[in-house]
Formats: C-alpha cells, sequence, structure tokens
C-alpha cells in the first residue's frame, strides 16, 4: 500500500532523510520510532505529499504522494490536531465528510465511534486536548481509507482512550488498512503492532517485528529469581548471580543462554518461590538501535 | 463542486460564529441610513430623483466600506489556518488549493453580499420614503450593488495573497490595513497632489485618467459616476469621470477580481505546511 525507495530529504544543509527505505503492507501495523527530530514526521510528510522528497520514489496505492488518485486513499492524523474553534464537532466532521464525497449525516457515527457523542454539538474551542485528539481520529476514519498516517496519535489520550484507540486500530488493520504510526509511548506500540521502524537521525536504523529486532540486538535477558530469606544466599552462589534484596536473586544472560539457565534455575527446586523471565524492553532496543547510529 | 460548496458552507458558519456577518451587515445599515439622513436635504435645483442622489453618496461610502470589509474578513483565510495548524490535515484531504481558496471566496462574498443587500435596501428604503419618483434611480442602484460585489472580490483576492504571503494573521493584519490605506486614501492624495502640481499638463490630461483607472477603488468611483446620471452630485473626480468610458472601468474592476484571485492562488501554493 505504501512503498517508500531511498527517500532522502533534505533542508538547506540538514539532511532530514537519509535513504530510507520502508514498505508499508495492507493490514499492517507498523510503528515508527524515534528522538524528536529523528525526522518522523518529515517521513510522513512527505509520504502524505506535504512536502516533497530531495531523492528516492514514494509509491501510495499506485500513486506519487499528493496525487488525488494517493490522497483518496490516505487518512491522516496530524500531531496535536487541531480544528476551528468556533465550529461543533458534527460540523467540522459534516465539512470533511463532504470532502471526501460522504454524506454528511455520517458525522453521528463517527463521532460516537470515537465516544464524542455527548459532545458532538458542542464548539470544538470547548474541548480538550484528549477530545481534539477524537476528532482528529474520527476525521481519519472517514470513508474506509488504505492507508493511515497517524503522527502521535496517543498523545492526550488517557490510558481507557489508548486501549479504545487501539481497538479501532485494530479493526481498521483486519479490514485491510495499512497503519503508519509515530509514537513515544514504547509499552502501547510493543503490543498494537506487527513491526517497528525506528529512525535515527534521519536514517532508518531498524525495520522488523520485535522478536526480530530482539535477536539482532543481541541484548541481554534479564532473570529475576525469587528465593526464601533462608535461601537467598545459598541460590546467589549456586547460579552465580546478584543478590538484589532479602529475597531476590538477579541473573542475565544471552538468548541462547536462557533455556539452560531456565533449566538451572529449574534444578534448584525447593529452594525458589518465583521466576520471572523479562526480554530487553522495547526502551532497551530502541536505545540500542538508535545509540549505534550516534557512535 | 461539492468540495468548494463543503468549504464554502463551514465559513459561512465560522463568519456568523464570529459575528462577521452581523459586524458587516450593521456597519453597511448604519453608515447608509447615516448617509440618507444627511442627504435628505432638498436637491430640487439638480433635477435628479431622491434615489440617484442616494446611490451618489454612497458610491462614496462605498469605496471606502468595501475594501475594508473584503480584507478584513480575508486577512485571516490563509494566515489563520496555519496559525491554528489546520491547513496540514486539510492539504491531506482530496482537494486542490485552488477548491480551498475557492469556497473561502464564495462564502466572504456572500457574507459581503448579504451586508450591501441590508445597507443599500436601508437607504433605498429612506429614498422612496421621501420622493416618490425614486425608482428612477433603481438601475443605479442594481449597478452599484453589483459592480460593489465585484470590488469586493477584488479585495477579497489582494486579502487572500497578503494572507498567503505573511503567514502569520498579525502581520496579515497589518499589511491588510496597510494596503487598505494605500488603495483607499493615500493613491488619490497623491494622485491629486501631482495633478495640482502639474497644472492641466500633459499629466492631468493623459496619464492621470489611466492611473485612476489602475487602482480598483477609483475605477469603481469612476464606474459608477459615469454610469449615473447625478454624477454632477459628486465632484471631485467627475471631471476625470467624463472622459473614461464606463465600460473601461467595469474592465478594470474586472480584471482586478480575477487578478486578485489569481495572485492568491499563487500565493497560496507557495504556502509549505
Amino acid at each position: 500500500m505504501l512503498t517508500c525507495s531511498r527517500v532522502t530529504k533534505t533542508f538547506g544543509t540538514v539532511e532530514a532523510l537519509q535513504d530510507v527505505s520502508l514498505a508499508v503492507a495492507e493490514g499492517e501495523r507498523v510503528a515508527l520510532l524515534g528522538h524528536n527530530g529523528a525526522g518522523k514526521s518529515t517521513l510522513m510528510k512527505t509520504v502524505l505529499g506535504l512536502i516533497p522528497a530531495t531523492l528516492g520514489e514514494i509509491r501510495v496505492a499506485g500513486a506519487a504522494p499528493g496525487e488525488r488518485a494517493a490522497r483518496e486513499a490516505t487518512a491522516y492524523l496530524p500531531e496535536n490536531a487541531a480544528f476551528h474553534p468556533a465550529l461543533t464537532g458534527r460540523e467540522q466532521l459534516a465539512v470533511y465528510l463532504r470532502l471526501r464525497g460522504e454524506p454528511a449525516s455520517k458525522a453521528g457515527a463517527l463521532l460516537e465511534r470515537v465516544g464524542l457523542e455527548q459532545a458532538a454539538d458542542r464548539r470544538i474551542g470547548t474541548y480538550s486536548k484528549g477530545m481534539r485528539q477524537r476528532v482528529g481520529l474520527a476525521q481519519a476514519l472517514i470513508g474506509r481509507p488504505r492507508l493511515m498516517v497517524l503522527d502521535e496519535p496517543t498523545s492526550g489520550l488517557d490510558p481507557v482512550s489508548r486501549r479504545e484507540f487501539y481497538d479501532i486500530l485494530d479493526d481498521l488493520a483486519r479490514e485491510g488498512a495499512a497503519i503508519l504510526l509515530s509514537s513515544h509511548a514504547l509499552t502501547e506500540v510493543e503490543a498494537r503492532t506487527d513491526r517497528i521502524a525506528i529512525l535515527s537521525r534521519g536514517r532508518l536504523v531498524a525495520n522488523d517485528t520485535l522478536a526480530a529486532l530482539r535477536r539482532a540486538a543481541g541484548l541481554p535477558i534479564h532473570i529475576q529469581v525469587a528465593a526464601r530469606p533462608d535461601t537467598v544466599g545459598d541460590v546467589a552462589r549456586r547460579l552465580d548471580g546478584t543478590r538484589v534484596n532479602g529475597v531476590r536473586v538477579d541473573l542475565t544472560c544471552t538468548h541462547d543462554d536462557k533455556l539452560s539457565r531456565l533449566g538451572q534455575i529449574a534444578g534448584l527446586g525447593g529452594m525458589i518461590e518465583d521466576v520471572e523471565v523479562i526480554p530487553p524492553s522495547l526502551e532497551d532496543l530502541y536505545t540500542h538501535f538508535s545509540r549505534r547510529t550516534d557512535q | 463542486m461539492t468540495r468548494i460548496m463543503a468549504g464554502a458552507g463551514s465559513e459561512v458558519r465560522i463568519a456568523m460564529r464570529n459575528r462577521w456577518v452581523a459586524i458587516a451587515v450593521a456597519m453597511m445599515a448604519l453608515f447608509a441610513l447615516v448617509l440618507s439622513a444627511a442627504g435628505s436635504a432638498p436637491t430640487g435645483e439638480i433635477g435628479a430623483d431622491k434615489l440617484s442622489v442616494t446611490v451618489a453618496s454612497l458610491t462614496s461610502l462605498a469605496v471606502y466600506l468595501v475594501p475594508l470589509l473584503a480584507l478584513l474578513m480575508s486577512f485571516d483565510a490563509v494566515a489563520g489556518e496555519v496559525e491554528r495548524g489546520t491547513l496540514p490535515l486539510i492539504l491531506t484531504y482530496p482537494v486542490s488549493r485552488g477548491e480551498i481558496l475557492a469556497g473561502k471566496f464564495l462564502a466572504h462574498l456572500a457574507v459581503l453580499g448579504i451586508a450591501l443587500v441590508a445597507g443599500y435596501g436601508v437607504a433605498a428604503l429612506a429614498a422612496f420614503a421621501f420622493d416618490p419618483g425614486a425608482a428612477a434611480g433603481l438601475p443605479a442602484l442594481v449597478r452599484l450593488l453589483l459592480s460593489s460585489l465585484v470590488l469586493g472580490a477584488a479585495f477579497l483576492g489582494v486579502g487572500y495573497a497578503v494572507s498567503a504571503v505573511s503567514r502569520r494573521p498579525g502581520a496579515a493584519a497589518g499589511a491588510a490595513i496597510g494596503l487598505w490605506l494605500v488603495f483607499v486614501v493615500l493613491y488619490d492624495l497623491g494622485l491629486l497632489a501631482a495633478v495640482v502640481a502639474d497644472g492641466g499638463g500633459d499629466f492631468t490630461t493623459h496619464v492621470f485618467p489611466w492611473l485612476l483607472l489602475a487602482n480598483p477603488a477609483d475605477a469603481f468611483r469612476l464606474y459608477n459616476l459615469a454610469a449615473s446620471e447625478a454624477a454632477g452630485v459628486a465632484a471631485g473626480v467627475a471631471g476625470a469621470a467624463q472622459t473614461i468610458p464606463p465600460a473601461l472601468a467595469l474592465s478594470s474592476l474586472l480584471v482586478w477580481s480575477t487578478g486578485g484571485f489569481a495572485l492568491a492562488l499563487v500565493a497560496f501554493r507557495r504556502v509549505r505546511p
């Protein structure tokens, strides 16, 4: 649905994007991660045709970005979605519906889907940031978009709204929409996307599933063993781990050693109470991949 | 067309919410009433009907108010969208920049039309109340109304161009007021000074009429005074008005209104969200 081939974007002497190749297939949810200024918004804006790429090619639903066919297939949720404060939520959505050739009467159903039916006839000027973000999501749902570009979609949303938001995204992906979203909230991205792309200083430094990124990074896995106060010293010695407090022993191991280590731990039998395996978090991976380019 | 109308509909709604419709109507009606009251003294010696006289004074009023209203409504059009951050989203919709601008243009022209009908209507009613023969002035009134819309269209276009170039509503507002001063006040003052200094030479007879034509506000005045039988009641540019055919003045207005929109579109296309 979306393919970016070797896209480079320069602003003057600053290379905002360097040789970025990224594709998003139908029904795929791809998270775009990166520091502020890493080029996430720039990449999104080039995909949307708002700014032209300096080099490289982008195809959106078979068309060039900004062409009518591409715009008709694409929905966009900008970071900090803004609307005219004098219009009500329903009126604003009615405008967007008509611009996409849909009847204005669908506004009510869309607002209901994002949980704004109570505020539909209040002016957007009175909305909270989270409510404006929901209006933004509602307009992005118009007319079954085939590609959704979502820039920090969950900023300003409370945890419950975030879950509802990802539920809606799941529905859309099931219906075949390709979704490219950027986020700072790594934990939610971890659970609710299919692939992760990491931008660092305009370069794509990672682009794979979470499991594959973990393997590639080879970061240590943490194992927390809970023992009893009378056995903790013995456990720490036998496992060659670090005693953290009166009952807990921490170990680290590589991905390949994980099973043998677990076997060792299981061999201790009654000496331990519990064991927890903590794979490298997305934060760890993110730091690992972002830092690699800095050197 | 649906897309243009979608934009126009929301712009009219916004203009109503922002009290722009109310302000424009009140302003036009108030000034028209004041003019009618001031012009209600007997004018028997001129021999024109009351409405024609009213149209002549409304022309002088419109030269100031129509550009002002048009610029006040248009300066925020692009700069406001940039400031609010609403522009990037709308530009990802399957709608061209021309269609976006056309929607705003139609809406603002409609608001201006409502204000003009209200203002001129009040003045016309007052004229009819004092003079049963005022119907003779109706063609002049219709001409005034239509040419006022064309004048408004010209300044709407100029206002959008200023808005797109400035990118900030504050700067756009300042530039719009400056343009109004130049077009409506300073331009005429400058010409007047030049004519006085020239003392009836080549400049006054050959260059001056063309310079008048070049300014949409002056072209508007020329058109309405030249076309009006009551031109005599409004002195000033009346002398020049006789030497320029009304059709030429009207063409200048039309060129300005289409040129203004084209200029706005060029400026808007250069705005990078």
